[in-house]
């Protein structure tokens, strides 16, 4: 059994203009100490996905359906204390986005991950002291500055510190979204170079939602490359970079420039993604397809296995693609 | 676009000739300090955001200039287009030092020198449409009076970055185009008058991976079709190394090493470039292992470590590197390079 397994999910917005499909029918598993990689373009619905697991929704957020079930337990339909209490930050933590923003700018670094601890565990505030030094010696931080403040932290001290935090209550799975966007990639690689120590040491699971498939092919096992709301490749990160299936995940992958290649032309997807307010009939991605044809614009391709076991598309064209074609020359 | 073309007169150039000579360019920014602190200092603290800086842009070539935030590269981009005042040094576009121009000569030069910004949601009018956005550098030197006369113009270059049919553009507002369509029309507000020398600073970072591409193609065939001169400023080294032909490394205000990229990537003289290279992750499973990389993070410009700036991180430095600022030397072919270890090696 899988640490996380995700079915059918469905979670909308609510606007006055209608359901804005942000995660529509995605299913995916969680390996206990491996880690997922959540690929996409902006707006795509990945950041969604990730507030939708630890239901945190905003209040025009609405699920439609699904399940979230961790370690065999519908952690979908607990009750909300009961979630928030023994699941939240407990057993699933997350690093948000632009975490250098996400710390409390008048409070000390220290006392911030102390309260984390407190929220969730009867223990004295010694103790809990004592818990959150260790945690900022584990991320690579001295203990001595406990007592700062985030103004005298760089930006990848802040990013490790809120590491530090999630790391609070000894989680099972971390949910990171976008943790090293904001960084320059220098401090970049040191932060997902501790991650990946970190994982290892304390057997994590990790959710990683970015935009950057580098980053994905550097430190995660698996990959779920997420179009318009729904998940339209998904296997091991081998299978995926190595054979892609789906047009666009092929498109996304090549669109990212490899320092070590010979020089040449940057590729790029024509056109941009859809509005998920009214998503295109058929597949999602037939406007921008260089394959689509009048079966693509009307059957929504089911998402089924390809090539490999565990590798998983929703494409019409599969078969053609994986041939070997290089679909998006020009 | 006739009429209007005539009056941008343009030089010609042999592919090669230099464009833009940068000398010993130095920008400080005073730091602000406390009453109390201004008593105890005699001497007040600058931030060198660009320190000593010398380089030359050849026509029609597309210059990277890459580094960290915070090493002066912004900065650098601004003082060569004298959007804000060097401390010292001179810039000399077409043999011209355009450090010592009049504002009404600078705007008259300003036809041929054209930035474009980072972020395409901020640099344009969100009330403007496409045709008042591109057209308004044309109405501003005075070569079109109203929108309807540039109206040639606005097309033209709408169709130089490839948004075919303009007719369909004209009339939109920036909040109608994707991200990708509306720094494609930053380029075209950048082409409409004719110049031939571009600055753009991270052109591409606020857009989707996906269409970046689209972006940085345009402005290589730009520059190869149209002979129009690019520096491209970024932190991203890969991009870098697929579309430019010469890339400059930039450290805490200095440039410490610059050739064609191919030598450059390929044989890095300098560590702080060796590093940046290393901590681009490369987007393939198979080929894993996230390099050691400098450690801790780029000190402050205010009070740069002595010697070679690079000292306190670098894994070889020596005694030397402490004392003393190497100089920025010529190795193989154009390659150069400011660093004691490889002028060891060299001998």
């Amino acid at each position: 059994m899988a640490l996380l397994e995700v079915r059918d999910l469905k979670m909308y917005y609510r606007t006055l203009r209608g359901h804005v499909r942000a995660v529509d029918s995605v299913s995916f598993d969680i390996e206990r100490g491996k880690a997922l990689g959540i690929a996409g373009e902006s707006g795509c619905g990945k950041s969604s996905m990730a507030t939708a697991v630890l239901r945190l929704l905003p209040t025009n957020g609405e699920y439609h359906g699904g399940t979230i079930m961790m370690d065999g337990e519908d952690i979908l339909h607990m009750p909300e204390e009961a979630f928030r209490q023994n699941v939240r930050w407990s057993k699933i933590s997350m690093v948000f986005q632009g975490a250098m923003n996400a710390l409390n700018p008048v409070h000390r670094v220290g006392e911030q991950i102390v309260e984390a601890i407190l929220q969730h565990e009867e223990m004295s505030h010694e103790a809990a002291v004592e818990r959150a030094e260790s945690l900022l010696d584990l991320v690579g931080i001295n203990p001595k500055r406990f007592g700062e403040y985030p103004h005298e932290f760089s930006g990848g001290m802040k990013q490790r510190a809120v590491i530090a935090m999630s790391l609070a209550c000894h989680p099972s799975l971390i949910i990171a979204d976008e943790p090293t966007t904001a960084l320059d990639v220098m401090v970049q690689a040191q932060i997902l170079k501790a991650m990946a120590e970190l994982r290892a040491e304390l057997d994590l699971s990790m959710m990683l939602i970015t935009h950057d498939l580098s980053v994905i092919a550097q430190t995660c096992d698996s990959i779920a490359v997420m179009y318009a709301g729904k998940i339209v490749e998904y296997g091991s990160v081998f299978d995926v970079y190595g054979k892609p299936v789906h047009p666009y995940a092929m498109g996304l992958v090549e669109s990212f420039p490899n320092i070590h290649a010979e020089r040449s032309a940057v590729r790029s997807l024509p056109g941009f993604p859809p509005n998920l307010l009214a998503p295109p009939s058929g597949c999602r991605f037939h406007p921008r397809c260089p394959l689509a044809d009048e079966e693509c614009m009307q059957t929504e391709p089911a998402f089924r296995e390809v090539g490999n076991s565990g590798h998983m598309a929703a494409c019409h064209k599969a078969e053609i693609v994986q041939q070997g074609v290089d679909i998006w020359a020009q | 676009m006739g009429a209007v073309a005539a009056k941008l007169e343009k030089k010609q150039y042999q592919h090669g000739d230099v464009i833009m000579e940068v000398r010993n360019l130095t920008k400080y920014f005073p730091v602000r300090l406390s009453f109390i602190q201004s008593l105890k200092t005699d001497k007040p603290p600058v931030l060198k955001a660009v320190d000593n800086v010398s380089f030359d842009v050849y026509k029609g070539e597309v210059l990277g200039i890459v580094g960290e935030s915070g090493c002066g590269k912004t900065t650098l981009a601004r003082t060569i287009l004298r959007l804000t005042d060097a401390t010292s040094g001179s810039v000399a576009l077409e043999d011209v030092d355009i450090m010592k121009l009049n504002p009404i000569e600078m705007k008259n030069l300003r036809r041929k020198m054209q930035v474009i910004f980072q972020d395409p949601y901020e640099s344009m009018n969100p009330r403007m449409d496409v045709q008042t956005i591109i057209s308004e550098p044309l109405r501003i030197q005075g070569i079109a009076s109203t929108v309807h006369q540039a109206r040639d113009v606005v097309a033209s270059v709408l169709a130089d970055v490839e948004m075919i049919p303009p007719e369909e553009y004209m009339s939109r507002y920036p909040h109608e185009l994707s991200g990708g369509q509306r720094q494609r029309v930053a380029v075209a507000r950048a082409l409409a008058l004719d110049p031939d020398f571009i600055v753009a600073d991270e052109p591409v970072s606020m857009l989707d991976v996906s269409i970046r591409g689209e972006v940085l193609n345009l402005m290589l065939n730009l520059s190869r079709e149209k002979g129009v001169t690019f520096v491209y400023i970024t932190h991203d080294l890969a991009t870098a190394r697929h579309i430019c032909d010469r890339i400059a490394v930039m450290y805490l205000g200095k440039i410490v090493e610059m050739g064609t990229a191919e030598e450059v990537i390929r044989n890095p003289l300098h560590p702080y470039t060796t590093a940046l290279i290393g901590a681009v992750f490369v987007p393939d499973p198979t080929h894993r292992g996230i390099s050691e990389v400098l450690k801790g993070e780029i000190p402050s410009p205010v009070n740069p470590p002595s010697g070679c700036h690079l000292h306190p991180r670098c894994p070889y430095a020596m005694d030397i590197c402490r004392e003393a600022e190497p100089s920025f030397l010529q190795y193989e072919g154009t390659h150069q390079a400011a660093c004691h270890r490889a002028e060891k090696a060299r001998g």
